[in-house]
């Protein structure tokens, strides 16, 4: 008997495979069904703290334009008694996910203020989440902030959601640090319990036609996986704090290349838009019988056998990596 | 027993007590009884329960005729019923008032009194619509104050069930019904303890059943039906006396009296005035201010005026009188007097049979008509006439007569305001939430302070830039001061720009407070303050006071909304709570927790840091003592402006046309076109600036201009040689014009900023992509220049109209439009497709245009956009009624048949002197295009030539009906409140008439005019006035409607979707010699967006099939053809992606999101099964096709 259970934020899970945080989170029933399927824990679609305050601030500004401006038409809507604005949408979800299904609910949380996010995370606690997955989204695009600015804030946003929750925090990260082990490590300190590398970011496009700047996300690709695969190599075995793959997860073969660099869950969703729901199942299944070809008992042996620590050629993930790859080109 | 204090406005303390003794209620807007049926529509939505524990039933209807006949349904089958009207509504309620009333049914209709469209309408106070029902047998029940509004409201309801008399509760349109006065709440036990269970069961009973049956509604004949109208006497007879008995139980109660005839005087005051509504509470003041000084003078305040106790009034009276003055608050022409005079000399002349009585004159008088001031000072010039031996009869107080000498003089500068009192004035601009804080204040001082407080609020006629006064009194003392402050201790001006068009300080009382908002701060403001403002500061002593609350606002995010700042600023310079700052501070915290509390978080503690940034950002400035500025107040009007605007027009800008004599306006109503053009506004704060360079001269921007403020000409080089220095121009881009030179310019004065002019354009900066071929920038620094660029560029010859291609957007937009600078609000949905029909048929048009927004930005005084081509020709404009529009356009269109016929039958009688081939011609003209009309007009002319030296009468009459020759165009506008519901009845039968006329709906899905309830155009799933749980049902298809009749011209057009569409379906409408429907898309404030990006939303709407473009063309049918042609795709997009960019949809997301996701669900199949039917019917094979 194959044992693909692992850990993760101290959660035990009966397999590695882990639908990321997405849109598809919005439907109950997408849920249910990634659990059938096999998943071992969902991470629901984030709660952005800019979308309750767009909601408010939109509502106050429609309800209050021109307004008292003409005697006939004073105000333009019914003031209703109450709007469920702020988290309470969101938090309901969460209430419905953990009735619906039995496997860990992870909830997302995605803001940029040390206030809104403290808040925010108490709540979704509060409503019953398995643990909270921080989604950290910025771009820093002004000239005068400094790398250690940034990974300041970063830094002091883990510290205060940390200090407010009692469940597990995750943080999911974009890879442009110049001196990510060192900020890992730091985030470690602060308290992290996991690591999630890395996030796929919006990218602007441009439409030549109408000379727009467009957003724009393309599904990944299995060719994403390894820088991903590089960075939980070289963090395995270094930090407390556990480490997840998301982004360029698509087959079995991902699943298992994540697990030997040294990833606890291998996230997934790009396979699911392309491939539906049910992709999970056919994956597992590979796994399943990749290990047992291979003669694997379990994913926990297998987890961290190719990070750096424990490979033959540890260079192969530093610099030299870069120099092979370019000889390789010399034919 | 403690009651609750609350600042609320009459329509709220009346609805409150309607809404808790009703089980039905049916309802309609109009102003401004609208409110009353808002709240209780949104109490009912919100589960609210009437005194017996189950929430009244709110319907909308069609009409005040259809709430009228749904309510007296509803009464005859038993239910507690009542509604809420006023003004025309009122009217259409008459024919069921009789029946009501001749039925002994008890129910009580709430009217907010408002004057009656006649040679003008008016949205204002009067009792003219009260008046007018006084013949049907409803008792009249008057309210003069807020707290008498909330507390006769439950001495109707409880008496009506008693005297079984239907009961018209009424006070003052706006004085009352929008004053906000600090009052008594009644409880639910008090309101509980007058109604007698037993009367309520015994309405019941009598309502129809099948399980009791009877008859009611009878034809009869002359034998009984004289002695079955008098059965009701004994029923009017006893109810005077069950009012007094229900008001002394009142009174029992609650401890506050009321009788049907109040007298409040001397005991031995030998002048009395009787007056009701808000009046008398003016003269109550006024008159516990003469008595105070020695002068026996009294006022009757009638409450019950119907059915008029000549007892209760006689004994009410003081023996001593001996002149009474009548005040009417209505207009009766060729009466022998007004109604309540004419009441008031009947009881005295019946009276005098019984006993002895003194009095020597009754004079009776007209006051306040359409909310006219009616002030202590009017009061006191009426009862020094009264002093005379031969007081003047039927007079008018508060104007001057200059035509019939009615006016009495008196002293504008009498007062009788309290020391006490502190009274407050506030000027600030629509947008900018003056209002709305002060709404708040007077709230807080209300309910935080053991203050009486009153705030009352006047608006100008426009819809955007518009300027607010806001009135705020408070003080120890109740307040009977139902006029606008005079004399301010505290003057805040909020915008800087109206200084140099309004004198604001003019109320300002020596020693008080100025705090105005400047971008000037406290050393260098004073330089850039006007003369007059100059000297007032100097010579009045005032403490002056500025803050920049543009830059405070924008530095935390309130935008444009200076309410938060300019409020806190009021409450740390006034001193209004009489507290420490600090704990006035936490005050208004608690007002905006309680205000924007339930809006979220970020909206709190935005105004949070508004508060928190204002102090240190409030200076006092230290006033010098010499008047130093080089400047003045501006003209109202430039002085090339005609005759009349400059007499009459620059008056009603200025403020001041309560100043002007009866002699300066027209007799019938008439007033000249074309005024908006003299009125400059200067309400934006940027306005678009042209890159020749980067244009590509499309027309987008000139189609969609709400205001015709953006303007395209192709022109001569020849007249560059006087173009001013800034005056841009480049080649142009059409081939036939080749040698000539392009501009497009922008009024500057006239822009309202709205930026849809930007959003639209298409050219794009190609070493900038961010700029466009037009951009906004900072308006002062372009206003003249770009001012005087703009009167050259009126100087260029206009195109000549048969050389453009009108199928074209580009060519179209090079012709003159006759429909500018409207007051609609900036960025408005409707005035793009207003315009549209002027600039392609004005100068042969004529509008009838139902009441709403269009009639209001059409016709409100005291300019009008709809102008007059150099020739003198535009489009003559008229509104009738809201429900009649569709009919009385259709007899414009009857009178041009008929007299086209007698026309011709003329010219055929005149062959001989005209000569056959004119008439010949003139009879068989092609007016099919522009240059068919041109050559028309040239024959008309020529046989008005033949004619001039003709005497005989037959030439004489040809002359007068010539014109008649050439095409006129009908256009028949309107929103949809007029289509879908009010008018939809006589809109129907006009289009079935086959008459030649153009219906154009402005389809914003609600009366936006009235602040948007719902229509039957309302979308399912959309929020509402009257719908605020969501509208439940479908949208209805009027256009499928008329179609169905197939010889009507029918299309659905939304301009930013297809420009070129919306273009050729005006045109084939208007060729198509028949009735014609056009159904334009508006996008409106009502709908909850961005107004910029109300293009965008057309867009959206029909991309996601919701508003799918066609033209049904009976002219195709008649060809073989299917008549129907779709203009846009199968829906592409889920309506989802449009509707949720709108709050109107996304506030049900908000309150209900289950109820909201269920909506939206039903409303995608409402367009998924249209957009099938459409397709289907396009697809269908006709006679000639596919064979």
């Amino acid at each position: 008997m194959i044992d693909l259970s692992t850990t993760y934020l101290g959660l035990k899970l009966k397999n590695p495979i882990v639908p990321s945080s997405s849109p598809l989170m919005q439907k109950i029933d997408h849920i249910k069904r990634m659990e059938d399927a096999g998943a071992a824990a969902v991470i629901l679609h984030s709660l952005f703290e800019e979308q309750i305050t767009r909601e408010s601030e939109i509502l106050d500004r429609s309800l209050e334009q021109g307004t008292y401006t003409y005697a006939e038409s004073l105000t333009y809507f019914p003031d209703l008694k109450d709007y469920n604005l702020g988290p309470e949408g969101y938090l309901e979800h969460i209430r419905k996910a953990k009735a619906a299904v039995s496997i860990p609910v992870i909830a997302s949380l995605n803001g940029a203020s040390t206030g809104g996010w403290v808040k925010f995370a108490q709540k979704i606690q509060d409503a019953g989440a398995d643990a909270l997955e921080l989604n950290t989204y910025y771009v820093a695009a002004d000239v005068h902030q400094t790398a250690a600015q940034v990974e300041a804030m970063y830094l002091d946003l883990v510290r205060a959601v940390k200090a407010s929750v009692r469940i597990p925090v995750a943080v999911k990260l974009g890879a442009y640090f110049s001196a990510f082990s060192n900020f890992a490590a730091r985030l470690d300190d602060a308290g992290a319990n996991a690591l999630v590398l890395f996030n796929r970011f919006y990218q602007p496009d441009l439409d030549l036609e109408n000379l727009d700047v467009v957003p724009s996300l393309d599904l990944s690709t299995s060719s994403e996986l390894s820088l991903r695969l590089r960075w939980v190599a070289l963090l395995h075995g270094r930090i407390k704090a556990d480490l997840a793959v998301t982004g360029g997860v698509h087959t079995a073969e991902d699943v298992l290349k994540a697990m030997m660099a040294g990833a606890k869950i291998a996230m997934m969703t790009s396979a699911l838009l392309r491939d539906g729901i049910d992709h999970i199942r056919g994956v597992l299944a590979h796994v399943e019988a990749w290990m047992d070809q291979h003669e694997y008992v379990s994913i926990q042996q297998m987890q961290g056998s190719m990070s750096q620590k424990s490979v033959a050629q540890p260079a192969a993930f530093e610099r030299a990596n870069y120099m092979k790859v370019l000889r390789s080109y010399e034919v | 027993m403690e009651r609750a204090k609350v600042t609320w406005d009459g329509n709220e303390s009346t609805a409150y007590v309607a809404h808790q003794l009703s089980e039905v209620i049916a309802i309609y807007p109009i102003t401004p009884s609208s409110p009353m049926g808002e709240w209780a529509d949104q109490w009912s939505s919100e589960g609210k329960r009437n005194i017996w524990g189950t929430v009244p039933l709110v319907v909308e209807m069609q009409s005040e005729g259809g709430a009228a006949g749904a309510v007296h349904g509803a009464l005859q089958t038993g239910s507690l019923t009542t509604t809420f009207t006023a003004s025309q509504g009122l009217l259409l309620m008459i024919p069921n008032m009789y029946k009501i009333a001749g039925e002994l049914t008890s129910t009580v209709f709430h009217v907010s009194a408002r004057s009656l469209a006649a040679q003008g309408l008016s949205i204002f106070g009067d009792h003219s619509d009260v008046m007018a029902t006084r013949q049907t047998g409803f008792a009249l029940l008057c309210s003069n104050s807020v707290q008498e509004a909330m507390d006769l409201a439950l001495i109707a309801h409880a008496a009506t069930l008693q005297a079984r008399v239907p009961f018209l509760h009424f006070f003052d349109g706006f004085r009352t019904s929008h004053e906000l006065m600090k009052i008594e709440q009644l409880s639910v036990d008090d309101i509980r303890a007058l109604i007698d269970d037993d009367l309520v069961r015994a309405h019941r009973a009598r309502g129809l059943s099948p399980d009791h049956p009877v008859m009611r509604g009878t034809a009869q004949n002359p034998d009984v039906y004289f002695q079955a109208r008098e059965t009701v006497n004994p029923f009017y007879l006893a109810t005077p006396e069950i009012v007094q008995k229900t008001m002394d139980r009142f009174a029992q109660i609650v401890g506050r009296p009321y009788h049907l005839f109040d007298y409040v005087g001397a005991p031995d005051a030998a002048r009395v005035i009787v007056i009701m509504g808000s009046g008398a509470e003016v003269t109550q003041e006024t008159v516990e201010y003469l008595i105070a000084r020695g002068e026996k003078v009294g006022v009757l305040k009638v409450h019950l005026y119907r059915p008029f106790s000549i007892e209760h009034f006689v004994n009410a009276l003081p023996k001593s009188v001996k002149t009474i003055a009548v005040l009417d608050r209505t207009k009766e022409p060729g009466s022998a007097g007004e109604p309540l005079y004419l009441d008031v000399v009947a009881a005295l002349a019946e009276r005098s049979n019984v006993e002895r009585l003194n009095v020597e004159h009754v004079i009776g008088g007209r006051y306040g008509l359409s909310s006219k001031e009616f002030t202590p000072a009017m009061v006191k010039g009426i009862f020094d006439e009264m002093k005379k031996d031969k007081p003047k009869n039927h007079f008018t107080i508060g104007i001057n007569d200059d035509v019939t000498h009615t006016s009495l003089d008196y002293d504008p500068n009498f007062s009788t305001e309290s020391k006490e009192t502190v009274r407050c004035l506030f000027y600030g601009l629509g947008s900018d939430g003056t209002v709305g804080a002060n709404h708040n204040s007077i709230r807080i001082i209300g309910e935080d302070t053991d203050n009486y407080a009153q705030g009352y609020f006047v608006y100008d006629s426009r819809k955007s830039g518009t300027m607010t006064t806001s009135h705020l009194r408070f003080g120890p003392q109740p307040i009977h001061s139902a006029y606008l402050i005079r004399s301010a201790n505290f003057v805040a001006c909020h915008q800087f720009s109206f200084l140099e068009r309004f004198d604001v300080l003019k109320s300002a009382e020596p020693g008080g407070v100025f705090l105005l908002n400047s971008l000037y701060g406290p050393a260098e403001v004073w330089d850039h303050l006007p003369r007059t403002v100059q000297k007032q500061i100097i010579d009045k002593k005032l403490k002056f006071y500025v803050i920049d609350a543009y830059k405070v606002a924008q530095e935390t995010g309130m935008g444009g909304r200076i309410n938060t700042v300019m409020q806190t600023c009021f409450f740390a310079v006034s001193g209004a709570l009489r507290v420490p700052r600090d704990q006035a501070i936490a005050a208004i915290k608690r007002s905006i927790e309680k205000t924007y509390g339930k809006r979220g978080e970020a909206v709190v503690q935005k105004n949070f840091a508004a508060v928190d940034a204002t102090l240190e950002r409030l200076y006092q400035v230290k006033v010098p003592d010499q008047v130093t500025s080089t400047f003045d107040l501006r003209p109202p009007v430039p002085p090339e402006a005609p005759e009349f605007v400059q007499r009459v027009t620059a008056a009603m800008i200025a403020g001041a046309g309560d100043d002007l004599p009866v002699s300066a306006l027209p007799v019938d109503g008439t007033y000249p076109v074309g005024t908006t053009q003299w009125e400059k506004r200067n309400i934006a704060l940027e306005i678009p600036v042209w890159d020749e360079k980067v244009c590509i001269q499309c027309g987008k921007c000139v189609l969609v201009c709400p205001h015709a403020v953006i303007r395209a000409k192709v022109y001569d080089e020849k007249y560059l040689a006087h173009a001013p220095q800034t005056f841009k121009s480049t080649k142009a881009r059409w081939k036939e014009f080749e040698q000539m030179r392009y501009t497009l310019q922008v009024s500057p004065e006239d822009c309202t900023g709205c930026t849809l002019c930007v959003e639209v354009c298409p050219a794009k900066n190609k070493t900038e992509t961010r700029l466009k071929a037009i951009n906004m920038m900072p308006q002062p620094p372009l206003r003249e220049p770009e001012s005087e660029n703009w009167k050259f560029f009126e100087s260029l010859p206009e195109m000549d109209r048969t050389q453009i291609n009108l199928q074209l957007v580009k060519d179209s937009q090079l012709l003159e439009p006759l429909f500018e600078f409207s007051g609609a609000c900036a960025g408005c949905g409707e005035t793009p497709y207003v315009k549209l029909v002027s600039q392609l048929f004005g100068d042969r048009a004529i509008v009838a245009n139902a009441t709403g927004c269009s009639s209001i930005y059409g016709g409100n005084l005291p300019t009008t956009p709809w102008a007059a081509n150099a020739d003198g020709r535009g489009p003559a404009w008229s509104n009738s009624l809201f429900e009649d529009n569709a009919e009385f356009g259709l007899g414009f269109r009857l009178t041009l048949d008929k007299r086209l016929e007698y026309a011709s039958e003329l010219l055929k009688k005149l062959a001989s002197t005209v000569g056959g081939e004119l008439v010949d011609a003139l009879l068989h003209a092609d007016q099919s295009n522009e240059a068919g009309i041109l050559q028309q007009r040239g024959r008309v002319q020529l046989l008005k030539e033949k004619l001039a030296n003709d005497r005989s009468s037959a030439a004489q009459e040809l002359l007068s009906v010539a014109d008649v020759f050439v095409k006129k165009s009908v256009w028949i506008i309107g929103g949809d409140g007029w289509a879908y519901d009010i008018g939809y009845g006589g809109l129907d039968h006009v289009l079935a008439s086959g008459r030649n006329v153009n219906v154009l709906v402005l389809d914003t899905e609600v009366y936006s005019n009235t602040g948007g309830q719902m229509s039957k155009s309302t979308p399912r799933a959309a929020v509402a006035r009257f719908a605020a749980g969501g509208k439940p049902l479908p949208k209805k298809d009027l256009a499928m409607l008329a179609m169905t009749y197939g010889n009507i011209y029918v299309a659905r057009v939304a301009m930013g979707a297809n420009d070129v569409q919306t273009l050729r379906t005006f045109l084939e409408a208007e060729a198509y010699n028949g009735p014609s429907l056009i159904i334009a898309y508006s996008h409106c404030i009502n709908h909850g967006i961005d107004i910029a990006k109300g293009l965008e939303q057309q867009r959206l709407a029909v991309q996601a099939g919701y508003w799918p473009l066609f033209r049904y063309n009976p002219a195709l049918a008649a060809q073989g053809k299917n008549p129907l042609i779709l203009d846009s795709k199968a829906p592409s997009i889920p309506l989802q992606k449009y509707a949720y960019n709108e709050t109107r949809y996304t506030m049900l997301t908000l309150s209900n999101e289950a109820e909201a996701e269920r909506l939206l669900k039903l409303a995608q199949e409402d367009v998924d099964r249209r957009w099938k039917q459409y397709e289907q019917l396009a697809a269908l094979k006709y006679n000639g096709e596919g064979k």
